[in-house]
C-alpha cells in the first residue's frame, strides 16, 4: 500500500475515509482499511444503485426468499422450491476470458449451493464486440470454453442463454451467468449467523493470494489500457473442488449439521463473515492463524480479502463440529474451525489469539454511504452508427442479411460445447425452444427458464427497452406453456457517476419495476455491474432479465417444428417498428427512442398463448423478436426443414405501417403460432389481436407485404443462419488452454 | 438384477445412471445403489456401472487416477468372476486405463467438448449387454465428452475388429471426435465388460427424446445371464 493515501489507492474517497475514522473513533489499521475498502466498494455496497433498487416489486405469494439472501427462491409445490440468481463476471472475463467466465459460473453456483439447493441448470447471457476482430475471437473462444469447463466438470447442465455482438462491448464484454437450483423448502438454509458460542467453520479450497481484490476491485472501476497487468487478480477456478464442495454441503444439510451457510465470493472472508454477522445481528471472531493456507507467509489482511475460489463458511453448534469436519474429510475437502459467533456486534480479527483488527459489524456492512445519482438525459444518440448493408438491398437480401447477423444467427457452435443433459431433467435446451424446460418430477411439474436483454434497444430507450426485455422473458415462457414465478436480473451499465449513464440506469430500473408489477412477477434477487466502460466509452446499457416459470406438463411444452399444411397465425398486439431494430443497426441509422407500447395487451396475448400451448392444441409457438416476423418465420422453416408462404398485408392494414415495418420491424407482443387451422382459429375473437398470415409448404420462405416480396430457399436461409461459426472460429482455438 | 453405480469425487452422471438402472428394472429404489469409491465389498450386486464425469477432477489424464481407487480394484475382481461391468464416458476411460477394456480415449480431434444427440449403429460384439439389440440396428443416444477419440495401435485395432469386440459405432458421418473405425464402444473378449463414450443413461425417458438406452441396461437380464 502506498504511503501517500492508502485509502485512495484502495478506491475509497476522502469523504468515505473520514466517515470510517469518525465511526471508529480512530484511523483504521491496515487490516481494517483493507476490509472497509472492499465492503464499501461498488461491487459489495451497491452504493450507486441501492436506492433505485428499493422500487422493485419483491413480494408475491410464491416467494420463499427474496433479495438479501444469497439467491432468491420461489415455491414450486410439494415441499420444493427453486432458487435462482444471475450474476456478472464482466471485468475478470475482459482480462482473462477463460478463468473469468469459469469462475463466474463457479461463483453463481456457490450462491445457490449456499441456500441448500442442488444446482440443476446454468444459463449464460454474453455480449461481445462484432465478430470480426482478433480480440472478439479470443474472448468468445475463452469465455465459451470457460463456461463449458466449469459447468460440464461440475455435472450441471447449461441449458440456455443468449449471445449478442455489438461494437460497444468490444473492449468490455459481458459475462452474466444464471444458476437455478432445486431444494426441499424446509431444508433451505439462511446465511444469518446465530447463537453466540457457535463455531465458524471454513471449508473447501485452501486460501491463497490469488484474486486479492479481484472481483471487488475489478468490478468497481472502469477498464483501462493497463488492465492486462491485472491478470493476476483474476481468480483461478477448480470445478473439481466445487463438485466435492457441493456434495459435501448437500450431505451436511441433509444430516442437519449446520446453523447457517454462506459462500465466499467477492471480498472473501471479510464479506461472507461480515454479512453473516450482520444478517444475524451478532458479532464474529475470526482467527486468521487457523485458516488453511496455500502459502505459509500470508499477511492477516491478505487472508481476510483473498478471493480464492471454492470455499464456504458455516456456523455450527459446538456439539456438531466433529461430525462436520468428518464429512469434509470424507469429501476430501479441507476444513477448519476458524472462529466463533459472539454477541458483541463486533467483527474481530485475531492472529493466533492476538487481536489484529476490530470493526463494528454495522459500520462495515451497512455503514457505506449510499449515493444519489445525478441523472441527465443525453440530448442525442451517443453511440456510433455503422452501415453494413447495401442501401438498395432487396427484401430477400435483407432477410438473409438479418439471418446471418451475428446476434441473430445460430449459436449451436457455442451451445454444443456445453453439457445440456446431465441431471436427467432437460426437456428443452437452448436452441430447441425459446425457453429451457426442465422436468421436476419431485413436484410433479416442470419449470421453464428464460434470459433476455437487448442492450441496443435499451440504449435507444432505457425505460421501454427494459420493459421489452422483461416481456420477452414472459413471452418465451408462454411459448412452452409456462407462467412466471419470479425474476432475477443483472444490471450491466457504465460509470454511474456520469449523468448520461445515471439516467440510463434510473430509467431502466423504472422499466423493470413497471414490467414486473404488470406481470405480477416479483424480483427475488439480482446483481449490479457498473463501470462497464473503457476509454472508447460505455457499453450499451444492458439489463439482463432472468425469469423462472412453471408448467404443469412438460410433454406439452411446444417445440419449434411445424408440419406441412399447418396454418400460421400472428397473435398479439405486435405493432412493428424499425426503431432500434437489427435492420436499423445494419443501415447505420440507430437513434434515440422506441415507440411506447402498453403492457396490458401484451400480457393478455402472453396468457392466451400460454393456455393454448398448455392445452396441447398448439405445438409450434415462438415470439417475434430480433429481426421481426420474417426472421421468426425463417427460423421456424430452418428448424423444421419446411418452407412457408405468408402474407403480411393484414398487419400493414391493421397497424397502418409500411410493408418494410411489417416484414422486419420489431417490438413486443407478437407470437407466431402454427398448427391445424381449426385449432388456431379458436384463438381469434378472444380479445387478443389475431391474424392468419399463411401456410407451411414447400422449400421456400415466401413472405410478402404490399409490393415487397421475400423469396428465399430454406437451404439459403439455413446457410445464412449457420454462418457465424466460421466467422467466430478463433485462429488460436484450443491453444490458449 | 441389482446394480451398483460407482461414485468417485468428481463423478457427474452417477444419479442419472442410478435412475436408468432403476427404470430398466421396472422401477424401484432397491434395484440399484451408489458404491462409494473407497468401498470394496460388491457382494449382492450383479452389475456395476462406472459412470460419467471427471473422476478425481481428471487432472492427470481422463480416468488415470480412478483406476487406482479401492472400488476399481474390487471391480477388476468382479469382472474377472464374470460380473457385468458397464463403463459410460469417463467410466469407459477408467476401464481402458484399468486394462479391463482394450484401447484408449484421446482428446477429441477438434479439442473441444461436444454435446449433441446422435445415432449409433449396434456392432457385432457377442455381449449380454447387447441382447436387447439387433446387430446393425441404429439407435439415438446423446454424446458429450472432450476426450472420446477411440484409439488403438494398428495390431490391437485389428484384433478388436477380428474378435468382434466392437459394441457400437457412430453412424456414418456422425463420428464426433475422430475415433478410429468410428468406434463408440467396445467389449472385453468375454463380453461381460462393455464401455462406450455416448450416454445411454440419458436416453431412458420419453421427455429426453429417446428411450433407446434402456435396452442396454436390460441386456444382462434379457440374455438370461443376469440373476
Amino acid at each position: 500500500m502506498s504511503e501517500q493515501s492508502p485509502h485512495r489507492e484502495l478506491g475509497l474517497t476522502d469523504h468515505e475515509f473520514e466517515l470510517i475514522c469518525e465511526k471508529m473513533g480512530r484511523e483504521p489499521n491496515g487490516v481494517e482499511l483493507a476490509m472497509f475498502s472492499l465492503l464499501w466498494s461498488e461491487h459489495c455496497a451497491y452504493k450507486h444503485s441501492r436506492k433505485l433498487l428499493k422500487n422493485l416489486p419483491t413480494e408475491g405469494p410464491r416467494v420463499v426468499m427474496g433479495p438479501g439472501e444469497n439467491a432468491g427462491a420461489v415455491d414450486i409445490g410439494n415441499g420444493y422450491s427453486v432458487a435462482f440468481k444471475v450474476e456478472s463476471h464482466n471485468h475478470p472475463s475482459a482480462v482473462e476470458p477463460f478463468q473469468g467466465a469459469a469462475t463466474g459460473v463457479g461463483g453463481i453456483l456457490r450462491d445457490v449451493i449456499a441456500l441448500g439447493a442442488r444446482p440443476i441448470a446454468i444459463l449464460d447471457s454474453l455480449r461481445f464486440g462484432e465478430p470480426d476482430t482478433e480480440r472478439t475471437h479470443y474472448l468468445v473462444d475463452g469465455v465459451v470454453r470457460g463456461i463449458g469447463h466449469y459447468g460440464n466438470s461440475m455435472g450441471i447442465p447449461t441449458v440456455g442463454g443468449e449471445i449478442y455482438f455489438e461494437p460497444p462491448y468490444e473492449q468490455n464484454p459481458l459475462v452474466n451467468a444464471m444458476c437455478v437450483g432445486l431444494a426441499r423448502t424446509d431444508e433451505m438454509v439462511r446465511a444469518a449467523a446465530a447463537g453466540a458460542g457457535n463455531k465458524v467453520v471454513l471449508f473447501g479450497s485452501l486460501t491463497g493470494r490469488d484474486g486479492i481484490g479481484g472481483a471487488s476491485v475489478l468490478a468497481s472501476a472502469e477498464l483501462d489500457e493497463g488492465d492486462d497487468a491485472k491478470r493476476p487478480t483474476v481468480q483461478i477456478g477448480d470445478p473439481f473442488e466445487e463438485s466435492k464442495l457441493l456434495e459435501c454441503c448437500q450431505e451436511l444439510l441433509a444430516e442437519d449439521l449446520l446453523v447457517s451457510l454462506q459462500d465466499l465470493g467477492a471480498a472473501g472472508l471479510t464479506s461472507s463473515a461480515g454479512e453473516m454477522a450482520s444478517a444475524g445481528g451478532t458479532g464474529i471472531d475470526i482467527d486468521v492463524g487457523k485458516v488453511p493456507l496455500r502459502e505459509a507467509d500470508m499477511e492477516p489482511f491478505e487472508i481476510m480479502v483473498s478471493e480464492s475460489q471454492e470455499r464456504m463458511l458455516a456456523v455450527v453448534e459446538p456439539s456438531k463440529v466433529d461430525a462436520v469436519l468428518a464429512l469434509c474429510t470424507k469429501w476430501q475437502t479441507a476444513s477448519s474451525v476458524i472462529g466463533e459467533v459472539t454477541d458483541s456486534g463486533t467483527f474481530r480479527i485475531l492472529k493466533d489469539g492476538e487481536t489484529v483488527g476490530e470493526i463494528a459489524v454495522d459500520d462495515l456492512v451497512d455503514g457505506c454511504p449510499l449515493y444519489d445519482l445525478d441523472p441527465e438525459e443525453p440530448a442525442e444518440w451517443t453511440y456510433a452508427n455503422r452501415e453494413s448493408i447495401e442501401a438498395d438491398a432487396s427484401p430477400s437480401d435483407i432477410a438473409l442479411s438479418l439471418l446471418s447477423s451475428p446476434s441473430i444467427a445460430s449459436k449451436h457452435w457455442a451451445f454444443d460445447q456445453y453439457d445440456s443433459i446431465v441431471g436427467s431433467r432437460t426437456v428443452h435446451r437452448a436452441g430447441v425452444a425459446d425457453a429451457a424446460v426442465l422436468n421436476i418430477p419431485e413436484s410433479d411439474r416442470a419449470i421453464a427458464i428464460a434470459i433476455d436483454g437487448n442492450g441496443r434497444r435499451v440504449a435507444c430507450d432505457p425505460f421501454q427497452g427494459t420493459i421489452e426485455a422483461t416481456l420477452e422473458c414472459a413471452a418465451n415462457l408462454a411459448t412452452v406453456g409456462a407462467e412466471p414465478l419470479g425474476v432475477t436480473n443483472c444490471l450491466n451499465f457504465g460509470n454511474p457517476e456520469k449523468p448520461g449513464v445515471a439516467w440510463q440506469l434510473g430509467r431502466s430500473v423504472e422499466g423493470l419495476a413497471e414490467a414486473c408489477r404488470a406481470l405480477d412477477a416479483p424480483v427475488v434477487g439480482g446483481n449490479v455491474s457498473l463501470y462497464n466502460e473503457t476509454p472508447q466509452g460505455p457499453i450499451y446499457p444492458t439489463p439482463v432479465v432472468g425469469m423462472v416459470g412453471e408448467l404443469p406438463d412438460p410433454a406439452k411444452a411446444a417445440g419449434e417444428n411445424w408440419r406441412e399444411g399447418d396454418s400460421i397465425a400472428l397473435v398479439g398486439p405486435f405493432d412493428p417498428s424499425l426503431a432500434g431494430s437489427e435492420l436499423e443497426k445494419q443501415r447505420g441509422q440507430l437513434g434515440k427512442g422506441l415507440p411506447a407500447r402498453e403492457i396490458a395487451p401484451v400480457r393478455a396475448a402472453i396468457e392466451l398463448v400460454r393456455e393454448a400451448v398448455r392445452s396441447g392444441a398448439i405445438r409450434t409457438a415462438t415470439d417475434v423478436s430480433d429481426g421481426g416476423v420474417t426472421t421468426a418465420l425463417a427460423e421456424l422453416a430452418i428448424s423444421s426443414g419446411l418452407g412457408c408462404e405468408a402474407d403480411l398485408d393484414p398487419v400493414v392494414v391493421r397497424r397502418e405501417c409500411d410493408p418494410e415495418d411489417a416484414l422486419f420491424g420489431e417490438g413486443p407482443g407478437g407470437f407466431i403460432l402454427a398448427g391445424v387451422a381449426a385449432e388456431l382459429e379458436k384463438l381469434g375473437g378472444q380479445g387478443v389481436d389475431f391474424e392468419l398470415i399463411g401456410k407451411v409448404s414447400g422449400n421456400e420462405v415466401i413472405v410478402k407485404a404490399g409490393e415487397s416480396r421475400i423469396e428465399i430457399l430454406v437451404e439459403e436461409a439455413e446457410a445464412a443462419f449457420d454462418s457465424l461459426e466460421d466467422r467466430i472460429e478463433s485462429d488460436q482455438a484450443g491453444l490458449t488452454h | 438384477m441389482k446394480w451398483g453405480v460407482l461414485q468417485f469425487p468428481g463423478s457427474c452422471d452417477e444419479r442419472d445412471a442410478l435412475n436408468a438402472c432403476q427404470l430398466a428394472g421396472g422401477g424401484g429404489e432397491g434395484l440399484a445403489r451408489l458404491v462409494w469409491h473407497e468401498e470394496t465389498d460388491l457382494s449382492g450386486l450383479d452389475g456395476i456401472v462406472v459412470p460419467g464425469g471427471f473422476s478425481y477432477g481428471d487432472y492427470l489424464r481422463a480416468g488415470a487416477i480412478a483406476r487406482f481407487s479401492p472400488a476399481m480394484t474390487a471391480v477388476a475382481d468382479f469382472a474377472a468372476e464374470g460380473g457385468f461391468v458397464l463403463g459410460i464416458c469417463n467410466g469407459f476411460q477408467v476401464l481402458c486405463e484399468s486394462g479391463l477394456l482394450p484401447g484408449a480415449l484421446l482428446t477429441n480431434e477438434r479439442t473441444r467438448f461436444i454435446c449433441r444427440q446422435g445415432d449409433l449403429v449396434v456392432g457385432e460384439a457377442d455381449s449380454p449387454f447387447l441382447a436387447g439389440f439387433e446387430a446393425g440396428q441404429t439407435i439415438s443416444i446423446p454424446f458429450k465428452h472432450q476426450s472420446g477419440r477411440f484409439f488403438a495401435p494398428p495390431e490391437l485395432l485389428d484384433e478388436i475388429e477380428s474378435r468382434g469386440q466392437v459394441a457400437f459405432r457412430y453412424a456414418p458421418g456422425q463420428n464426433p471426435n475422430g475415433s478410429l473405425n468410428d468406434i463408440a464402444g467396445v467389449t472385453n473378449e468375454a463380453g461381460n465388460v462393455l464401455g462406450l463414450m455416448p450416454h445411454p443413461e440419458h436416453a431412458v425417458e420419453a421427455f429426453s427424446g429417446s428411450t433407446d438406452g434402456l435396452a442396454l441396461f436390460r441386456g444382462p437380464a434379457l440374455s438370461g445371464a443376469g440373476a
